[in-house]
């Protein structure tokens, strides 16, 4: 039973939550109504959520709107999840529908497959990202290939999700960043959310995809707040979102380094420059129109990301665009990656391991110059 | 309450000497096996039925001429063919691999067609999935896979079943339920695990109770010691899911004898029984003759059942073996003569050719007459697969995705796709 088709939202460069350019995608993007209504939609819509419960409202409306979705991991049914993203769902949809799973990562991950191979649109979760390391051989065996060596007989409609990236001294096994180990597995897609908007227009989109998604979240952003769109609002998977336009430097990232970025941007914005910033949310495929309009326009690159500096999203990024648009660059593309450490559970060692806004501010004075406050 | 097995059209013989003889039919049904069920189970039924008695596996090859046969003779001939045809199809395979026509790692079923028959002819319809491992011709085959599909993907062809994008390992076939062809021995069980899960939720979620589909694994001794396939039995019996796991112990996993790579089952044993380790998981265990094809199917059907009535999954370890060496590039020096010839001796085709003769299901020019068929089929797929033709360079990037989308967008703005010759990977990707 496939889902019903849905308008993918291509939209040109999604502007920055809040911003009247938003407000009037907004506004576009529920049904069609007659102009004197738009502004009484757009006051309807309104609402602010931290990212869990748009997480779980995007699942909810997903859920209630095909019956073939449902949801598997470790305690996510009467549990809720380890950070509420199916809270309380479990009452409205069952327990095959938010399946509380034992503690098997590959074999409930192949479970998934299974399932999604013979007609479902399962979520599979993984409690952190890193448990999912236990599942590598059913993610890139049969997530990822089994379209291409069954012929294309069989798509695995999947969504693979659950939250990454370096917390709070967690330690070094619960810090980790898989999307670079995933990277380079053939046939499935890479989308990091980043805001509340973004995670449920996102969400949706990936479980009406017909591919397997990976789908990263961050520890740190489940209680980030933001407006959300409506139930029929489906982010393109496949586009960056341009946060902040400028013209001096073009700073890409994704996940929480976007708020580490506009951290340093409020710096930097005392200092005079005017840095664009875009978040890649698609970390495979890239979305090279954004990215080579971009540095088209800017002439010069810094990736900021959290992943480790080795074999990094970054390093493919910066490798591409060294490769397509090496005459378009002033400077070369700076990249701010983890340190390839183990993130330790000490507060300063582990703040030193990933990349602080001062870095991000040293690094555009490297590629802009060092300017004089205005 | 239902009986514990659903009687089938015909009376069964009781055609093992070894069983004890049972009182009720549901033990009638499985004599000839080594049950074990777990401890509830079996307190239950003490009264109605004697667990069979423990029969050495190195045994006679049974078939007691004379009982009335359980099975008719239309269904003798078409599980005397499937067996054939998985012989001679496997026999051909290698003819044509030292011919250079197929390439790689050839895994060949020849010596345990009695498995794949017994199970999957005599007692999967259509729609039921299967799950195999690198060893999947036959289990295609018996599926009713088109036998010129799985010769045309072994040429490498596009019009094997996977396009000649799988190969020996990986064939699927979405139309027969065949889920897979897996290189990695174990990633399978899952898969087949999910779609027992898919049947269940289109039961208990979908609405659709008399979905009863089921779901047969396939691997061999030496996935028992993979963990998911412990992961699997746990889920199985857990979610009370309609899968069956058959274990194809043919006593090697490549140079490894099984003793030498698995422990003991239980604390008292001497033997690495794999049946056991269904009660440990909740489900019966069963143990079966595999080069018996009467006896595989008397086992497989009450598990079937027991699957199709939500009654949950079932473990059966069938004894069998390999008459080849693992893949076609073993040299197979470390199995003995002695064992090997046991074996041959145990030849599931000819024995089951004597047992349709002796029980006046098949004249001698009858069972020529199929094998005959069988050859010419075999022929054909041949000839079919050789003038196949090869993939185009089309298909480099076409079933990456099942939504191209995944290639991004680029620089122009449009989806990679949409370029002209994209899957041809004329256009960059990065």
């Amino acid at each position: 039973m496939a889902a019903a088709s849905c308008t993918l939202r291509s939209t040109p460069l999604p502007a920055a939550v809040g911003s009247p350019a938003a407000r009037s995608l907004l506004a576009a993007s529920t049904r069609p109504v007659r102009a004197n209504q738009r502004c009484l939609v757009v006051k309807a819509q309104k609402r602010e959520l931290m990212m869990w419960e748009a997480l779980r409202e995007g699942l909810d409306e997903e859920m209630e709107r095909d019956p073939t979705v449902c949801l598997m991991g470790e305690d996510v049914g009467h549990y809720g999840g380890s950070y509420k993203v199916s809270h309380g769902l479990y009452k409205k949809y069952g327990d095959m529908r938010l399946l509380d799973t034992p503690i098997c990562e590959n074999g409930f991950m192949g479970m998934g497959v299974g399932a999604a191979m013979t007609g479902l649109r399962p979520i599979v979760e993984g409690m952190n990202m890193g448990f999912l390391l236990l599942a590598f051989n059913q993610i890139s065996n049969n997530c990822g290939m089994l379209h291409y060596t069954s012929g294309g007989q069989f798509k695995v409609p999947m969504v693979i999700r659950g939250p990454g990236g370096v917390g709070r001294q967690l330690g070094a096994e619960h810090s980790q960043r898989l999307e670079s180990y995933f990277q380079s597995i053939p046939g499935v897609q890479l989308v990091a959310c980043s805001t509340a908007a973004n995670s449920k227009a996102l969400l949706k989109s990936a479980i009406r995809s017909d591919n397997p998604i990976i789908f990263f979240e961050h520890v740190l952003l489940y209680n980030v707040k933001g407006e959300v769109h409506g139930p029929d609002y489906c982010q393109c998977l496949e586009r960056a979102e341009l946060v902040r336009e400028g013209t001096d430097v073009t700073i890409f990232c994704y996940s929480r380094m976007r708020y580490v970025v506009m951290q340093a941007v409020a710096e930097l914005e005392k200092q005079g420059y005017n840095p664009e910033v875009v978040d890649l949310i698609s970390l495979k495929p890239f979305d090279m129109e954004t990215i080579s309009k971009s540095i088209k326009k800017t002439r010069k690159a810094i990736i900021v990301e959290e992943c480790m500096k080795t074999g990094g999203i970054g390093a493919s990024l910066s490798a591409v665009i060294h490769e397509s648009l090496f005459n378009e660059l002033d400077h070369e593309v700076l990249r701010l990656s983890s340190q390839d450490v183990p993130t330790s559970y000490a507060y300063e060692l582990e703040a030193a391991t990933i990349v602080q806004p001062e870095k991000v501010v040293a690094a555009v004075h490297k590629v802009c110059g060092v300017r004089v406050a205005a | 309450m239902p009986a514990l097995c659903a009687a089938p059209a015909a009376p069964l013989a009781a055609t093992n000497r070894m069983a004890a003889p049972m009182a009720s039919s549901s033990s009638r049904a499985l004599a000839g096996a080594r049950v074990c069920v777990p401890q509830r189970q079996q307190q239950r039924r003490a009264a109605s039925m004697r667990v069979a008695a423990v029969a050495s596996p190195v045994k006679q090859a049974a078939g007691k001429p004379g009982k009335a046969a359980a099975i008719s003779p239309e269904e003798a001939a078409m599980l005397y063919s499937d067996m054939y045809l998985g012989r001679e199809f496997e026999d051909m395979c290698a003819q044509m691999y030292y011919r250079g026509k197929m390439f790689g790692f050839v895994h060949l079923y020849s010596g345990q067609e009695a498995v794949s028959t017994g199970v999957i002819k005599a007692c999967l319809r259509k729609n039921d999935f299967i799950s195999s491992t690198y060893r999947d011709h036959v289990h295609a085959l018996s599926k009713g896979v088109s036998a010129r599909k799985v010769m045309a993907e072994l040429f490498g062809k596009k019009t094997g079943v996977s396009r000649g994008q799988g190969g020996s390992m990986h064939m699927f076939d979405r139309e027969h339920g065949l889920l897979g062809g897996y290189a990695f021995i174990g990633e399978g069980i899952p898969i087949g695990l999910g779609a027992a899960f898919q049947v269940a939720y289109s039961q208990r979620v979908l609405g659709n109770e008399s979905d009863d589909r089921v779901s047969v694994n396939f691997f061999g001794d030496g996935t028992c010691n993979v963990g998911q396939f412990y992961e699997s039995l746990n889920m199985a019996t857990l979610y009370k899911l309609p899968c069956i796991f058959v274990v194809e112990n043919n006593k090697w996993a490549i140079g490894m004898n099984h003793p030498r790579a698995t422990a003991p089952s239980s604390v008292g044993d001497n033997e690495p029984w794999i049946y056991k380790k269904g009660p440990a998981f909740g489900m019966p265990g069963v143990h079966v003759d595999g080069m018996d094809v009467m006896k595989v199917r008397e086992v497989a059907m009450e598990a079937v059942q027991r699957a199709r009535r939500g009654e949950g999954p079932t473990l059966i370890e069938a004894e069998t073996y390999r008459f080849r060496g693992h893949s076609l590039a073993d040299p197979d020096e470390l199995r003995r003569k002695e064992e090997k010839d046991h074996y041959a001796a145990r030849d599931p085709i000819p024995q089951f050719a004597k047992f349709m003769v002796a029980n006046g299901l098949a004249t001698e020019s009858d069972i020529k007459a199929l094998e005959a068929k069988v050859k010419e089929e075999v022929e054909d797929c041949v000839d079919y697969a050789e003038n196949s033709p090869k993939p185009d360079m089309s298909q480099l990037l076409e079933n990456v995705f099942a939504d191209p989308k995944g290639f991004g967008i680029g620089p122009d703005g449009r989806y990679r796709y949409e370029n002209p010759g994209f899957t041809a990977g004329t256009a960059e990707v990065s």
